[in-house]
C-alpha cells in the first residue's frame, strides 16, 4: 500500500515534508501570485518590481552583459545555453537596428510554466525585457506569444500598457533620447514557431519554418538585424538576478547550473502544480513534499522537461535536475515539464500519441522529419493495434535514428527522443502488443477520475 | 451548342480575383490594419495579426479576406494563402461561435482528454473538426495547451476551463448552446469566436474587468508557493514512490 495517512508516522511525515518543502523551495517569480491582483503593476511594483530597472540603466551595457555573464544564468526553454553570452554574440557599433525577441510560444508537450508565469506575473517579463534591451542596445522589443492563450494575451497587452503609462516604455525608457517599443504578437498555431529561427520567419509574416544557420540569429536575425531570442523565463529572471545580485543568484542551484527555476508537476501526481526552487532539485524531493503519486499507484515513467526529452523511470528519482545532471542520466533538462505517469498508463499509447503530435507539427521542410514522423506515426499505431510484429520495433527504432540529428531543426531530435526511450526502458510492453495481443492497459484506469467514487459508469474507449 | 452558355464546372477553385469587402467595411478594416502595421518596423509582420483580423470579420478566413491582407501589405494571394494555411488557428471554412478544442496530446489525453472527446462527440452528435446544426459549436481536437498541471484541459474559444470530465464538459456545451453565460476557469467570460480573434489581431479586449476576471492564478499554479509558505500540508501522505515500489512488488 502507498497510502499511509492512517498510520501513526503520518503526521511526522507531514512534519518532514513541510519542513523540507520551506527549506527546499523558494519561490522568486512566483512570490506573490497568490495576492489577487499579482498580474497588476501595483502588486508588482509592492514587491520590488521595476527596483532593478536604474541599477541595471546605471551600468554600462556590456558590464551589465559581464554581469548576467557571470551570474551564470542559462536559457531556461530547453536548451540551456548562457544567456549572457547570447547577448554579448551581438555585435556592437555595426550601425543596424538591434532586436529582443521573447519566445512565448510555449507549446512543447508537458511544458506549462510561461504561461500562468505570464497570467499571474507578467511585469517581471517586461522589467526583464527593459535590462536586456539596455544591454544589447535595441530600441524594440517583440513578446511572440502562442496565440492559443488569450487569457494571458489579455494581461499582457495590459501589462504593457501599464508600463507604457508608467513610462518604463516608450520614449526616454532607457535614459534620454534612448526610447523603448514593446510589440505584443499573437501567432496562429504552430509548434515549430517555438524554434527560434522559425519563430523569426512567422514574425515576419512567414510560413514559421526554421532557417538554415550559419547565420545565426545574432548576426542576421529578425530583419536580418542582429537578434536575441531568449525563452519567457530566462528574461523574466533577469530583474531578480540584477536587484539581488550574482552571489545571491549563485547562492541556489549548481556551479554550472546556477539559480532558481519553475518545475511543473503535472500527470498522476497527487498535487500537480509550478514549484519554484533551485536548480539541482530531484523529482524525489519535489514529490515527497508535494505528497507523491497519486495515492495507489507509483511512478513507472516520467519526462524531465517536456516530451522531446528521452523519457525516464523511478530508477531516476534522485537524478539532480539542473543541466549536467540530466544530461548525464542520458535526457535533457528542456523545460522542467516533470510529466509523471503511473503504472497505469501504456507508454505504447502514450509514445504514439507524441508522435502524432510531432507528425501534425513537422513542417515540412525537411525530409527526414516529414517522412520519418509520418512513418512512425502508421507503424506506432498498428503496433498499439496489435496488428505488427517483432521486426516493426526495429524498424521504428531504425527510422527514429534516421531523424535523430539528420533533421534541419530539433523537432526532428525531439520526435525520436520519447520512441528510443521507450524501446530502451520498455521494450516488452511493445512486444507485448504485438501478434494480435493488442494493448493489455485499461485506458479507464489512468483518468483522473478513475479512483473516485461512482466513476464505475464512465467508460474510455481511447 | 453554339449559343448556349456553358455551364461552368467546379473543380474547387475559388473564382478568382475574390470579391471585395463593400466599401464600408473596407474602410473600417483598413483604419484597423494600417494600426496593426504601424507597430512593425516591416509591413509584412502584419500578415498573422491581420489574418486574425479577418478572421474576427467573418468567422474564417475567406479568399476576401486574403484579398485584403494581401493589397494592405503589397503581397500576392498566393503568398497569403501560403501562410494563412501553416497555422492550425486560421479557420478554412464558416464554423461555430465556440470553438471547444479538448486537448488529447498524451498528458490530457490519459488523463481523460480521450474520454471527454468521445463523449462529446457522442453528446453532440458531429465528428471531430465539425460543426453543430444551430452554429454554435464546433468540436476540435488541440494540441498541449500549456495547462498540464490542470489536466485534462478543454479551451473555449482559447479560454481555459481546467480539471475537466466527461460531465462538465457536456453541460458546459449544453451551456454554450442554450445562450447561458459561461465563465472560464482561467479567463474572462466568454465572448464569440470572431470577438476572440479580434483580440488576437493586437485590439485588447474592451470589457471592463475582462483582465480580472478569475483571479491571480488557477489553484495548481500556486501549489509550490502554498507549500513553501507552510500554509498547506503536504499531500494527503504518501510515501514516497520509490518505497512504494518497493512494498508493492516486494523488492
Amino acid at each position: 500500500m502507498t497510502v499511509a495517512a492512517d498510520n501513526g508516522g503520518a503526521s511526522r511525515r507531514d512534519d518532514d515534508a513541510r519542513h523540507a518543502a520551506e527549506k527546499l523551495l523558494h519561490p522568486v517569480l512566483s512570490a506573490h501570485w497568490d495576492e489577487p491582483d499579482s498580474y497588476s503593476l501595483d502588486a508588482y511594483r509592492r514587491h520590488e518590481g521595476y527596483a532593478a530597472v536604474p541599477k541595471a540603466l546605471a551600468m554600462d551595457p556590456d558590464d551589465l552583459i559581464a554581469y548576467v555573464k557571470e551570474a551564470g544564468l542559462r536559457g531556461r526553454g530547453g536548451a540551456g545555453f548562457p544567456t549572457g553570452m547570447k547577448w554579448q554574440f551581438i555585435p556592437q557599433g555595426d550601425g543596424k537596428p538591434h532586436y529582443l525577441v521573447v519566445n512565448a510560444d510555449e507549446s512543447e508537450p508537458g511544458t506549462c510554466k510561461d504561461i500562468p508565469l505570464l497570467f499571474a506575473n507578467p511585469h517581471a517579463l517586461i522589467e526583464g525585457i527593459i535590462i536586456a534591451c539596455h544591454a544589447i542596445r535595441s530600441a524594440h522589443a517583440f513578446i511572440y506569444l502562442r496565440g492559443e492563450v488569450v487569457p494571458v494575451l489579455r494581461r499582457l497587452h495590459e501589462a504593457v500598457r501599464e508600463a507604457y503609462a508608467a513610462g518604463f516604455l516608450g520614449k526616454d525608457a532607457l535614459g534620454p533620447g534612448k526610447d523603448l517599443e514593446l510589440t505584443v504578437h499573437a501567432g496562429a498555431g504552430a509548434y515549430i514557431c517555438g524554434e527560434e529561427t522559425a519563430l523569426l520567419d512567422s514574425l515576419e509574416g512567414r510560413r514559421g519554418q526554421p532557417r538554415l544557420r550559419p547565420p545565426f540569429p545574432a548576426v542576421a536575425g529578425l530583419y536580418a538585424c542582429p537578434t536575441v531570442v531568449n525563452n519567457v523565463e530566462s528574461i523574466a529572471s533577469v530583474p531578480a538576478l540584477v536587484l539581488h545580485g550574482k552571489d545571491w543568484f549563485r547562492s541556489m542551484g549548481s556551479e554550472k547550473s546556477p539559480g532558481f527555476t519553475l518545475y511543473s508537476l503535472s500527470g498522476h501526481v497527487a498535487r500537480p502544480g509550478q514549484y519554484e526552487g533551485p536548480l539541482g532539485l530531484t523529482l524525489r524531493q519535489l514529490l515527497e513534499m508535494s505528497g507523491g503519486m497519486r495515492p495507489g499507484h507509483r511512478l513507472k515513467f516520467w519526462t524531465p522537461g517536456g516530451s522531446s526529452t528521452p523519457m525516464l523511470t523511478d530508477e531516476h528519482l534522485d537524478v539532480p535536475l539542473d543541466y549536467e545532471g540530466v544530461g548525464e542520466a542520458g535526457s535533457m533538462l528542456g523545460t522542467k515539464a516533470l510529466q509523471c505517469f503511473d503504472e497505469t498508463t501504456c507508454v505504447v499509447r502514450a509514445v504514439t500519441r507524441w508522435t502524432e503530435f510531432y507528425a501534425h507539427e513537422s513542417c515540412g521542410k525537411c525530409t527526414p522529419c516529414r517522412e520519418g514522423t509520418y512513418w512512425l506515426v502508421q507503424l506506432l499505431r498498428d503496433i498499439d493495434a496489435g496488428k505488427a510484429h517483432a521486426a516493426d520495433l526495429e524498424k521504428i527504432a531504425d527510422i527514429a535514428d534516421n531523424i535523430n540529428g539528420k533533421s534541419f531543426c530539433a523537432l526532428g531530435d525531439g520526435a525520436a527522443a520519447p520512441i528510443a526511450s521507450s524501446l530502451k526502458f520498455f521494450r516488452e510492453e511493445y512486444e507485448a502488443h504485438l501478434c494480435g495481443r493488442g494493448c493489455p492497459f485499461d485506458p479507464a484506469k489512468s483518468t483522473a477520475w478513475a479512483d473516485k467514487p461512482n466513476s464505475a459508469h464512465l467508460e474510455v474507449n481511447a | 451548342m453554339s449559343g448556349q452558355p456553358t455551364e461552368a464546372v467546379d473543380i474547387g477553385i475559388p473564382q478568382m480575383p475574390a470579391p471585395d469587402y463593400p466599401a464600408e467595411v473596407r474602410e473600417r478594416l483598413e483604419r484597423d490594419a494600417r494600426e496593426i502595421i504601424g507597430r512593425y518596423p516591416d509591413s509584412r509582420s502584419a500578415l498573422l495579426p491581420l489574418l486574425h483580423l479577418v478572421q474576427a470579420e467573418e468567422g474564417y478566413v475567406t479568399a476576401t479576406g486574403q484579398r485584403f491582407c494581401a493589397e494592405m501589405l503589397d503581397l500576392s494571394t498566393a503568398e497569403v494563402n501560403g501562410v494563412a494555411t501553416f497555422y492550425t488557428m486560421y479557420r478554412r471554412k464558416p464554423s461555430g461561435d465556440y470553438q471547444v478544442g479538448v486537448c488529447t496530446n498524451t498528458l490530457c489525453a490519459v488523463m481523460g482528454g480521450d474520454a471527454i472527446h468521445e463523449r462529446l462527440r457522442d453528446h453532440l452528435g458531429v465528428g471531430d473538426g465539425e460543426t453543430t446544426p444551430d452554429g454554435k459549436v464546433t468540436l476540435e481536437h488541440v494540441e498541449c495547451n500549456a495547462a498540464c498541471d490542470f489536466a485534462p484541459v478543454v479551451m473555449v474559444n482559447w479560454e481555459f476551463f481546467d480539471n475537466q470530465t466527461p460531465e462538465s464538459a457536456c453541460a458546459l456545451v449544453d451551456d454554450l448552446r442554450a445562450g447561458r453565460q459561461v465563465a472560464p476557469t482561467r479567463g474572462a467570460p466568454l465572448c464569440t469566436f470572431q470577438e476572440t480573434a479580434r483580440i488576437l489581431a493586437g485590439f485588447p479586449d474592451e470589457r471592463r474587468d475582462a483582465v480580472d476576471a478569475s483571479g491571480s492564478a488557477g489553484p495548481a499554479s500556486l501549489a509550490g508557493l502554498r507549500l513553501a509558505k507552510g500554509e498547506t500540508p503536504p499531500g494527503p501522505g504518501v510515501v514516497s514512490p520509490r518505497s512504494a515500489a518497493a512494498d508493492e512488488e516486494g523488492e
